[in-house]
């Protein structure tokens, strides 16, 4: 498939030069004739009752164009919708204003928005908008919040539940019953820690409302641009038609720009009501508050094993915390996108396992890299470590005998997916090679040096990637199809300019899409353009998130160049007055079988095909081909990353010492590209289970809502990474990958948790909540300590 | 109300009238429409709007514009000469040490001032250098090959 040198090749990105030149254009270097600016008043409190609002001062304040509020929506702004309705699960779906009526449900929920000739008065003005509330009790916590008495968000969702999930497979109540009598059963209560996305650049909006022809043009920091489009019009009543959604240069996303959020409903109306384009820039405490949040799950989990570490079945339960509002794919990350994947890439025959999403008054809870799938990794691969230490194994060893084995795919788990390949044994030895394992765990044998301990962990994972094939969308209640388009279109002179329905946002896929294009047609690859993120450009796209842009997008690129090359391959026969069965197509070279002097190339056919002075009967004008592609199944790439730690006894401090990420996402089309993915996962991964942490107090004010409250991760924090690649073919995708954007994330949490619980043995510590922070470490340390001192007093 | 300031931005001097609580960083990007310096934060942790202030790396948003007032500022703009991209720009397209891009030229600069104070730096001094700057996307990783690499090529050094 592969003829040139650039499939696979680690070449620049395309994209770089304007990005570091400062040429590039954001949201927020946007500005129109005559554009006003948004600020959004927000509540202070998590949990109140709103009983006047006084916007008077505001209206009065220089500058200000317009103030409005709730009431003033009403009727004129739908809801803000949920787009995953999973099924069988009697899921709630309480209304969302875009602006709070006369209730707010978190700390930042919005209450007016003031509109104003500068950003500066805007924020003036939207300090004197006067809002009395009487205050409510807040509920924050998950598991509490369903309690008989908590305090209740919605009536719509009686004990403020908003689904109930269950997942069974097999038979666990036998398999447990079976480890009972004869096996082990561990059981662990594990917390998913709620984390912040801080995608650089905040969110943002510019909105244009043309009343002359009713469009309403947005420039949005997105993810899907489609998917805004479709949002929005259904949200603003503007038809679908008659507007238009830019995603210009993104500053990176991680999933928090995937929800279509009331601020963008906000503006749009407010740039329609006013009648000036109108700007709204996130600040940073905002994003904070009202940019959705990740993650925050509580576990109950059980597993069933044999003694000799055969694993049986998995049980449990997790309360999953949504916030006080369903954000656009909320449902379905803690239940398709996590329990489908809980049994990781083991076979393990049984499972039975519920979800309860639950409201609480927080920031809503959606997609953040990984989605679902790293806390479910986290789980398996603990329960892993957990079942090898009482059975008395080491972890490896564990993890090789349960592993689905090579010749097992296509494999159809207890969850009922079919994983399409893999073969994870050899990418658990390379990782132990390249950690030097054995060595390492002489080491650790000799005991600690100045009272600093030595652990290894491991995190062998399997994702579900490329999402997806629509009729599972469809299946699991996703409301959108997930196939992709691309068009091809080469010009008169020979250069092409590709669309993708995709909206990469620092993937780089300006670069690799190119690359696969290059190799289909054999074009330079400057002369190729890619674009994206811009619904009046591309018929229609799912965007980016799901590591699917390279496997869905890439696969539709691919098949559209083929048809590309197909055309052009019948043009060329015309030309050269040969059978087309006789051609050969190198290089971008069209030759006649054993006459390569009779060649013409794919520039000179693409000429003849604009000219069309002698096309091929049936053969119409012009060359280029779009594709639609629908994968036929998800891909599911794997891994193993292996981590060694020193862990300070006396102050509980982690020192990474080598960090190890083996990963396999089939066939790589730009290995630099790959790293730079690997390497940002690690370390987000990495800091969940070391550093970051959102906090609320009991009253749901958000502690950590700053860059100086919370811990984003810094460059002195890691060591340097050391990547390898095992590759397995994704089997039914046209170009065999699988995706990578979300590897790094997924597996390395649960190995760097696993190293540091490695480190402890000697201890008796079995597990600690993340972020594994130096505080609970020695804490969990000296309980552990102060117990062993109180047996041996008694 | 409003106060007089000149500053001197990439070689170009600029005059204008400002509130006095105008930030440097907006009156970069707004009153001078140089957006390549971006924001990423309210509380000065991000690095996002780095630039050079006299010869110094400062953080934009934690100056108003009246206190550049007769500065010499370099902001990302100013960075490649005549069109050829200077070794920090190459260093970062060469080593991939970019993703969304949006940190970069913060990053960027903030390396400039780095290589200044360490021509040759160990891996630790580049990541420590890098202590007042985030980046979201990368892991950092390549972004300290990126330095190596641009260092590389201000000592005149072969480069790898």
């Amino acid at each position: 498939m592969a003829v040139s040198s650039l499939f696979g090749a680690s070449i620049r990105r395309r994209e770089d030069p304007r990005l570091i030149t400062g040429q590039a254009t954001y949201t927020d270097d946007l500005r129109l004739p005559g554009m006003v600016y948004a600020s959004i008043v927000r509540s202070p409190h998590a949990h109140a009752r709103i009983t006047r609002i006084d916007a008077a001062a505001a209206r009065r304040h220089p500058g200000v164009v317009a103030v409005f509020t709730g009431r003033d929506l009403e009727g004129k702004i739908n809801p803000i919708p949920t787009a995953w309705l999973i099924p069988n699960s009697d899921l709630k779906t309480p209304p969302h204003p875009a602006l709070a009526v006369d209730r707010v449900r978190y700390a930042g929920d919005g209450v007016a928005v003031v509109v104003a000739d500068g950003p500066y008065t805007a924020r003036d003005a939207a300090a004197l908008v006067r809002v009395d509330y009487e205050q409510l009790p807040a509920i924050v916590n998950q598991e509490k919040a369903v309690e008989a008495g908590a305090p209740q968000l919605h009536e719509e969702a009686p004990k403020n539940v908003a689904f109930t999930w269950k997942l069974a497979g097999g038979d666990a109540k036998a398999a447990f019953a079976e480890a009972e009598r004869s096996g082990v059963v561990v059981r662990q209560r594990f917390v998913n820690q709620r984390l912040i996305p801080n995608a650089m650049e905040t969110r943002g909006v510019v909105a244009k409302y043309t009343s002359g022809s009713g469009e309403l043009t947005v420039w949005y920091t997105t993810q899907n641009p489609h998917i805004a489009r479709f949002l929005m019009s259904v949200v603003t009543g503007i038809p679908e038609h008659k507007v238009r959604v830019v995603a210009p240069e993104v500053g990176g996303g991680f999933g928090s720009k995937i929800p279509f959020y009331a601020d963008e409903a906000i503006v749009a109306f407010c740039a329609k009501a006013t009648g000036r384009p109108v700007k709204w820039t996130e600040d940073r405490r905002e994003n904070y508050l009202a940019t959705i949040h990740g993650r925050d799950h509580i576990t109950d989990l059980e597993i069933a094993a044999r003694r000799d570490g055969t694993l049986l079945a998995l049980r449990g339960k997790t309360w999953a915390n949504l916030g006080a509002y369903l954000s656009t794919a909320a449902p379905g990350v803690p239940t398709i996108l996590h329990g489908l994947i809980l049994t990781g890439c083991y076979t393990i025959p049984n499972i039975d396992y519920e979800v309860q999403g639950v409201f609480t008054n927080t920031t809503p809870v959606d997609a953040y890299r990984g989605a679902g799938r790293p806390e479910a990794t986290y789980l398996i691969e603990r329960m892993v470590d957990l079942v090898a230490a009482r059975v008395g194994l080491d972890p490896a060893d564990v993890r090789r005998k349960n592993f689905i084995k090579a010749e097992q795919f296509p494999h159809t788990t207890a969850e009922g997916l079919s994983y399409d390949s893999g073969n994870y044994g050899p990418a658990l030895d390379k990782a132990l090679e390249l950690i030097e394992y054995t060595r390492l765990r002489d080491v650790q044998k000799q005991g600690p040096k100045d009272n600093r301990y030595l652990g290894l962990g491991l995190s062998t994972y399997v994702e579900i990637c490329g999402l997806g094939p629509s009729a599972v969308a469809g299946a699991v209640g996703f409301q959108g199809g997930l196939w992709e388009s691309a068009t091809v279109r080469l010009h008169p002179t020979g250069k092409a300019t590709v669309y993708t329905g995709t909206s990469p946002h620092g993937q780089g896929e300006e670069t690799t899409f190119a690359q696969i294009v290059a190799d289909q047609l054999g074009l330079p690859i400057e002369d190729i353009e890619v674009v994206h993120g811009d619904t009046g450009a591309i018929s229609m796209g799912w965007g980016t998130y799901g590591s699917r842009s390279t496997v869905v997008g890439g696969a539709a690129i691919a098949v559209a160049s083929q048809r590309v090359r197909d055309k052009a391959a019948k043009i060329a026969a015309h030309m050269l007055e040969a059978a087309e069965s006789d051609l050969t197509f190198e290089r971008g070279r069209f030759s006649v079988r054993g006459t390569p002097d009779r060649s013409k190339t794919i520039q000179e056919v693409t000429l003849q095909a604009y000219l069309a002075w002698s096309l091929p009967a049936g053969v119409e004008p012009s060359l280029e081909a779009s594709a639609f592609y629908d994968p036929t199944n998800f891909t599911f790439p794997f891994g193993t990353h292996a981590v060694a730690v020193k862990v300070d006894a006396d102050t509980g401090q982690v020192e990474l010492r080598r960090y190890v990420a083996v990963d396999d996402c089939g066939r790589v089309i730009n290995p630099l590209i790959v790293d730079g993915q690997v390497h940002g996962g690690i370390v987000q991964g990495i800091a969940q289970a070391l550093h970051e942490g959102a906090a609320y107090d009991a009253d749901g004010q958000l502690l950590t809502g700053s860059m100086s409250d919370y811990a984003v991760p810094r460059a002195r924090m890691f060591p340097r990474f050391v990547t390898g690649r095992t590759e397995t073919p994704s089997p039914h995708n046209p170009i065999g990958v699988k995706g990578v954007g979300e590897t790094g994330t997924i597996a390395s949490t649960p190995a760097v948790v696993n190293a540091v619980m490695d480190a402890l043995k000697s201890f008796g510590v079995t597990h600690i909540d993340m972020p594994l922070t130096p505080e609970r470490i020695w804490a969990a340390i000296h309980k552990q300590s102060d117990k062993k001192a109180e047996v041996k007093a008694r | 109300m409003k106060r007089a300031i000149s500053v001197t931005v990439n070689g170009t001097k600029y005059s204008n009238e400002v509130e006095p609580r105008l930030l440097l960083v907006h009156y970069i990007r707004d009153t001078l429409g140089l957006t390549g310096t971006h924001v990423g934060c309210d509380t000065s942790n991000c690095g996002a709007c780095t630039i050079m202030m006299n010869g110094r790396a400062v953080k934009a948003c934690t100056l108003l514009a009246v206190q550049a007032d007769t500065a010499q500022l370099q902001t990302v703009e100013g960075l490649a000469t005549n069109g050829d991209l200077h070794p920090i720009q190459q260093g970062f397209w060469e080593e991939h040490g970019l993703q969304c891009g949006f940190c970069t030229p913060g990053m960027m600069m903030a390396a400039l001032e780095l290589l200044r104070r360490h021509p040759d730096p160990s891996e630790a001094q580049i990541r420590e250098g890098l202590e007042g700057n985030l980046c979201r996307c990368t892991g950092y990783q390549h972004i300290v090959n990126a330095i190596q690499n641009a260092a590389g090529k201000l000592r005149g050094a072969p480069v790898r």
